[in-house]
């Protein structure tokens, strides 16, 4: 027995809800810090927060022991510029990626993340996470330092990234939590912030939340609140049945967070930007085919005759050895390395990359498909690192891949692994199996923009702190995620030891209860959350798409408000999963209607943010160069003006190190000891 | 030969996700505790294998296999479509092997680095 449909036919019976359900329950929970996510981001803030010893609560939508994004394991880990072997500086680091981004990302963040990505590893590895060669399986290769027995990704000249084999990092954070006697509350949808006298941009003081295996109802009270959830996955394409395998994020990845923030008032800035979603899209499962990129930077790649594809470095030259797809080449300082969160590099800092013109060269008959990879022609301990250290480690490949085809077979040493047969047009990015060719042009990811947070990772609102790489401004993913949690998990903690105690408003929690159960009360034969979600889906293709204007964002919003008054509030849960589900379709409305009003906001096409209006074509011009938070005030969408470099202005100090010694909080030395 | 049918909606594609072998597996449910989407449900029958319930909710992650206590008893099925697509060719024989072919190659047992 396995599937439902296999019970059901076996017993002749549907069977009944496993778990008790009362929604009539109402559990109070009163902590210092209440962490909502438990992802890295979320763990890595409860952690933190616990340390300093004030009482720590989180509310995960999963289970925290696997949850989340970086649940699924991590392979090399991005800005520990602070590494004994490193070559590079916070500031060097923090100034390439702003630079590359012209300006569109938060430098504070950024430089917050290299000052502490290093010691948040190291943290790691005290929790039993392994990020050093101890076994010495790879002795003597050009990627390890032989000393330190630490391995490098992507430069093995500026030694700044660091491959981990961090397959198991979220069961030893989980651990870690429940050590230092962090309370963690799993199966939990929030549905709204709590704030002083429950008006909007207030004070947070908490949250209301039910939970989705017994429906009852959670109210949370805390001094302090930490959103470190995912970032809004369903929200331009839902069709798990064609996409969950290939996606680098689950299905609760509904931007439950940022709607959270957005409906208490905080501000947030760039979610008018957006991007073609490669990873949720029409792709295979993640490192499970031929490629050349991130895990699998640097294989080689060969054509249906075994002839080797070339490379080129950032400057479209060509590099004559394998070392070279390593290594910086002449013009650069170092390599800044993939899957940061930016979607521009400069030369200087660009990745090496298979030849540029591969799709017009295998157009022309140059090279023959399908394309393999070939990792025989790799030295031993570069395949073996590729194929059983990153794959393996890397989220979602040690069962999904290494075990699923080594089981079946699969030898790296004796066989050539194939790639996507598709487009020539879609060999012009390393990573076949995205396939960014295949995912309709219309399917696209809210890009880079998030909540604004200060020097604190504090949100404008007082109490209210995030982090997490998919939902600020300024993230990243995996480690830029660990490290930004550790930060405002440590703030929230600071704030909450001399905050007064949560006084929550007694109207705000009775409305929300009615609000939350609203979908259970409805009849039998209303619509169900995935219908509602194709269609939200739908109306922010159409409507908030690469191209716009005034018309068609004010058409969307108002679609987007016809579909939660009518189909979606007569949408009917049958139990608590569905009304879990169902909760998130608000929250990715919620999302949408941010996005769209950012679009109102911004008069201006942007070529970073990707971002074309219509009826307003001229690409840059310099009077919109700056940053529109937006925050809500009742129905309405308040914008302010803030420059690029706020954080490098008044009140912040004009310096990046002199702002981190201010805010940091915690003594350093010169060394950042 | 007359048998008993049921009126049931169509098979959700994928329509399993993940497999259990019965033989195995002893219905701890620790494979449920930990599914982020709580793809499957505990079987009313105890010490039975769970029923995954919601199959389409699965991210394939591997959580599940990663937390059984008892090696065998639950397998990560990609779905058919992602199945066909990987595929692998011997290079110095040219055979061709695809994951989930009829008769397929003995398994390549070197663990990951690390253990």
């Amino acid at each position: 027995m396995a599937t439902w449909h296999e019970y059901v036919q076996k017993s002749g019976k549907v069977p009944d809800w496993p778990y008790p359900v009362n929604y009539a329950k109402v559990n109070e929970v009163v902590t210092d810090v209440l962490v909502i996510g438990g992802g890295v981001a979320g763990l890595q803030a409860a952690i933190n927060a616990a340390k300093s010893g004030v009482k720590v609560v989180v509310a995960e939508r999963g289970h925290a022991k696997r949850s989340g994004s970086g649940g699924a394991g991590v392979d090399h880990w991005h800005g520990a510029v602070t590494n004994p072997c490193s070559k590079v500086t916070p500031e060097m680091y923090t100034r390439a990626c702003y630079d590359s981004m012209q300006g569109w990302t938060g430098g504070h963040v950024r430089y917050i993340i290299t000052k502490e990505s290093w010691d948040t590893l190291l943290e790691c590895e005290k929790m039993g996470v392994q990020i050093r060669d101890v076994n010495d399986e790879f002795k003597g290769a050009e990627f390890r330092d032989d000393k330190t027995k630490l391995m490098f990704a992507y430069d093995y000249r500026s030694r700044h990234i660091v491959r981990v084999w961090g397959w198991n990092i979220k069961p030893k954070l989980y651990e870690e939590a429940r050590r230092l006697g962090v309370t963690i509350h799993n199966r939990i949808m929030p549905t709204a912030l709590l704030t002083t006298g429950g008006r909007q941009g207030n004070r947070v003081v908490g949250a209301t939340a039910v939970n989705t295996r017994t429906g009852e109802f959670y109210v949370f009270k805390s001094k302090a609140t930490v959103i470190c959830t995912g970032g809004a996955g369903r929200l331009f394409l839902f069709d798990p049945e064609m996409t969950a395998s290939g996606s680098m994020s689950d299905l609760n990845s509904a931007g439950v967070g940022q709607a959270l923030g957005w409906n208490a008032g905080a501000e947030f800035v760039c979610m008018e930007g957006s991007g073609p979603n490669r990873l949720s899209g029409y792709s295979y499962a993640p490192y499970s085919m031929a490629n050349a990129h991130n895990t699998y930077h640097g294989v080689p790649i060969v054509d249906a005759d075994g002839k080797e594809v070339p490379w080129a470095d950032a400057f479209n030259r060509p590099i004559a050895t394998q070392q070279g797809r390593f290594l910086p080449s002449e013009g650069q300082d170092f390599i800044l390395g993939e899957g940061i969160g930016i979607s521009r590099y400069l030369p200087q800092y660009r990745n090496n990359d298979l030849a540029r013109d591969l799709p017009e060269r295998i157009r022309r008959g140059e090279f023959k498909l399908p394309l393999y990879a070939d990792l025989t022609r790799l030295s031993d301990a570069e395949r073996h690192c590729i194929f059983g250290m990153m794959v393996g480690n890397e989220g979602k490949t040690r069962i999904p891949v290494y075990l699923t085809m080594t089981q079946a077979g699969f030898d790296p040493d004796k066989d050539l692994f194939q790639a996507p047969v598709m487009m020539p047009e879609g060999y012009a990015h390393a990573n076949f199996w995205g396939t960014g060719i295949n995912t309709p042009p219309t399917v696209r990811g809210p890009g880079g923009g998030g909540f604004l947070l200060d020097w604190n990772l504090r949100t404008n609102l007082e109490g209210l702190y995030a982090a997490a790489g998919g939902t600020i401004f300024g993230g990243g993913c995996h480690g830029e995620s660990h490290t930004t949690g550790r930060y405002a998990g440590r703030h929230a903690a600071d704030f909450a030891k001399n905050a007064p105690d949560p006084a929550v408003d007694k109207k705000q929690v009775e409305s929300e209860k009615v609000r939350a159960y609203h979908a259970v009360r409805q009849g039998r034969g209303g619509n169900g959350w995935k219908e509602i979600n194709v269609a939200i889906a739908r109306i922010m293709r159409d409507y908030c798409g690469q191209y716009k204007n005034e018309a068609t964002l004010n058409l969307g919003l108002r679609l987007l408000k016809e579909l939660r008054e009518t189909e979606l509030a007569s949408a009917y849960a049958s139990n608590p999963h569905e009304l879990g589900r169902l909760l998130e379709c608000h929250s990715l409305i919620d999302v949408g209607e941010l996005m769209m009003k950012s679009s109102l906001a911004r008069k201006a096409s942007n070529s970073i943010l990707d971002f074309r209006r219509l009826d307003y074509p001229e690409v840059d011009p310099s009077d919109w160069n700056k940053l529109l938070p937006i925050r809500q005030e009742g129905d309405k969408a308040v914008t302010r003006d803030l420059p690029l470099d706020f954080h490098l202005k008044a009140p912040y100090a004009a310096d990046y190190e002199e702002n981190y010694q201010r805010y940091c909080g915690v003594q350093t030395n010169k060394d950042g000891k | 030969m007359s048998e008993k049918a049921y009126m049931v909606p169509n098979p959700a594609t994928p329509n399993k996700a993940v497999e259990f072998n019965p033989d195995i597996c002893v219905g701890c449910n620790l494979c449920v505790d930990v599914c982020p989407t709580d793809v499957m449900m505990p079987n009313p029958e105890k010490k039975k294998e769970p029923i995954v319930v919601y199959p389409e909710e699965c991210w394939y992650c591997g959580s599940c296999v990663e937390e059984c206590p008892r090696p065998g008893a639950i397998t990560m099925l990609h779905p058919t479509q992602q199945r066909i697509s990987m595929n692998w060719k011997r290079k110095a024989t040219g055979e061709l092997f695809r994951l989930g072919m009829k008769n397929p190659p003995p398994p390549n047992n070197r663990p990951p680095s690390g253990g």
